[in-house]
């Protein structure tokens, strides 16, 4: 059983439909790239696995088990699916620190000295220890984005998902994020990530996803997928990237 | 025949202006924290998913915007104890006041919520927060932030229109005014000194809420 499985999901904007039967299965300590133009379902799809749109069909089960639209059922899931996005979306009226600490202590009802000590914990890890007194309007797009990780590592979910967590950077402070994508990965922690950056994904994605027109039009692994694409889509994809 | 100014005639009055002007307070003070309570909850609602409770706020909203405050005094006063509610003349202007604010304010504070990013909301939904949690940590500072200054304007209008309270007999500062103007017969000194004193507490008012925001708003700065 995979941590994460999807069937047959469908999703429709209005008559617009833009996902059209997706099967995917995320394994526990899995790192998988989804890869594809600008417009091909990536980011819904990434949306329907913690419930931030509702599919028309389909079954999501996370942990074995079955995901409804329920509030209960989709703060349940959230617990367990977090979530970083391209625009890091930090609280501006909060500090590093309590952006971070915020959600242990409301959602899990962590004591401030529990939560500050995990908040602290992994604003380290992502290398801000000296900017946790810092507001997000004093940091960088690169350091503003590590809070948003710590954010989301301080709910310890089982899977993290990234929605082109470095295009809104500045070229400069793409690696920065980058590292402690990797780092985790490293670590073992399930990554879906919607990413451009192909090297990145080449050398630390366990399996690539493919999307193109709202189907996952190829997967593998990613050695194998770059370097030998079965489809002229995915072939012309990697191909106008290089 | 040249009117001779007498301000001293006021002199002898001068305990029911401090009166007037402390009643006045009161009824500002309570009507704004109230009425400004009531405007988020309104606001809430309004952005809520529940559209019967949205509609009917909305409904509430029009009326207010779209009647003279007068008449909702007259009518909350006068009115109501048709239906067996009798208030007495202050409790009808307060109520007068947290009824007519908090309309105005629910459109005002809805404006900021409307003007909150739909990324923070969904942040914070993706770290698992509830309706209420979202609403209470990641909206509403923010939002009242956006619109402090909007905000702090229709609290100093509600003050300047508690004037009209008069009209029913509640003792604050222009019923002060026309009571002792009715005595001495000084309508120029009294009036005068009496906008002099709407314009202090108009004044103090917006400092105060000025100072409120900067207490509520602005970071601890800690670098
Ligand atoms: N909330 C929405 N309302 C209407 N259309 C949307 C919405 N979100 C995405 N779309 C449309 O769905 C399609 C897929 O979008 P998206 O999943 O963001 O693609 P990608 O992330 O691969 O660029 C696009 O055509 C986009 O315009
Ligand atoms: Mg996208």
């Amino acid at each position: 059983m995979s941590l994460v499985e999807l069937h047959a999901i469908h999703k429709s904007f209005g008559a617009l439909e833009v996902l059209k039967g997706i099967d995917l299965a995320i394994d526990e300590g899995q790192v998988i790239a989804l890869i594809g133009k600008s417009g091909s379902g990536k980011s819904t799809l990434l949306r329907t696995i913690n419930g931030l749109e509702v599919i028309d069909d389909g079954v999501i089960m996370v942990d074995g088990k079955k995901i409804s639209e329920r509030d209960t059922d989709l703060l349940a899931l959230r617990l367990q699916v977090g979530m970083v996005f391209q625009q890091f979306n930090l609280f501006p009226h909060y500090t590093a620190l309590e952006n971070v600490m915020l959600s242990p202590q409301v959602v899990k009802k962590q004591s401030k000295a529990e939560a500050r000590a995990i908040a602290e914990e992994m604003l380290t890890k992502v290398g801000l220890a000296d900017k946790m007194m810092h507001y997000p309007d004093q940091l960088s797009g690169g350091q503003q984005q590590r809070v948003a990780i710590a954010r989301a590592l301080a709910m310890k979910p089982k899977v993290l998902l990234c929605d082109e967590v470095t295009s809104a950077l500045d070229p400069e402070l793409v690696n920065e994020v980058l590292a402690v994508v990797r780092q985790l990965a490293e670590e073992g922690m399930t990554l879906v990530m919607v990413t451009h950056e192909m090297r990145f994904a080449r050398e630390v994605c366990d399996k690539l996803v493919f999307m193109h027109q709202g189907r996952i039009h190829e997967t593998g692994d990613p050695e194998e997928v770059f370097s030998n694409p079965k489809t002229p889509e995915l072939s012309s994809f990697v191909g106008g990237l290089a | 025949m040249a009117y001779k100014f007498d301000f001293g005639a006021i002199v002898p009055h001068w305990e029911l202006l401090v009166d007037g002007v402390i009643l006045t307070t009161e009824l500002t003070v309570i009507g704004a924290v109230i009425g400004v309570g009531l405007g988020i909850m309104g606001a809430w609602a309004r952005a809520s998913r529940a559209p019967v409770i949205s509609q009917i706020v909305g409904i509430y909203v029009e009326l207010i915007r779209n009647t003279p405050f007068l008449v909702q005094l007259f009518f909350i006063f006068f009115g109501l104890p048709a239906l067996g509610v009798k208030l007495s003349e202050f409790q009808a202007a307060v109520l007068a006041m947290i009824v007519n604010l908090g309309a105005y304010s629910t459109e005002i504070v809805r404006a900021g919520i409307l003007a909150i990013p739909q990324g923070q909301i969904e942040a914070a939904q993706s770290l698992a927060m509830n309706r209420v949690q979202i609403f209470r940590y990641v909206v509403l500072l923010p939002a009242l932030k956006k619109i402090w200054p909007a905000l702090s304007s229709q609290i100093v209008i509600v003050m300047l229109g508690s004037s009209v309270c008069s009209q029913i007999a509640a003792e604050e500062l222009t019923f002060g005014a026309n009571y002792i103007q009715a005595i001495n017969f000084r309508a120029f000194e009294v009036y005068f000194v009496v906008t002099g004193l709407y314009l202090v507490m108009s004044i103090l008012l917006r400092m105060g809420l000025k100072v409120l925001g900067n207490f509520l708003f602005e970071r601890r700065r800690h670098v």
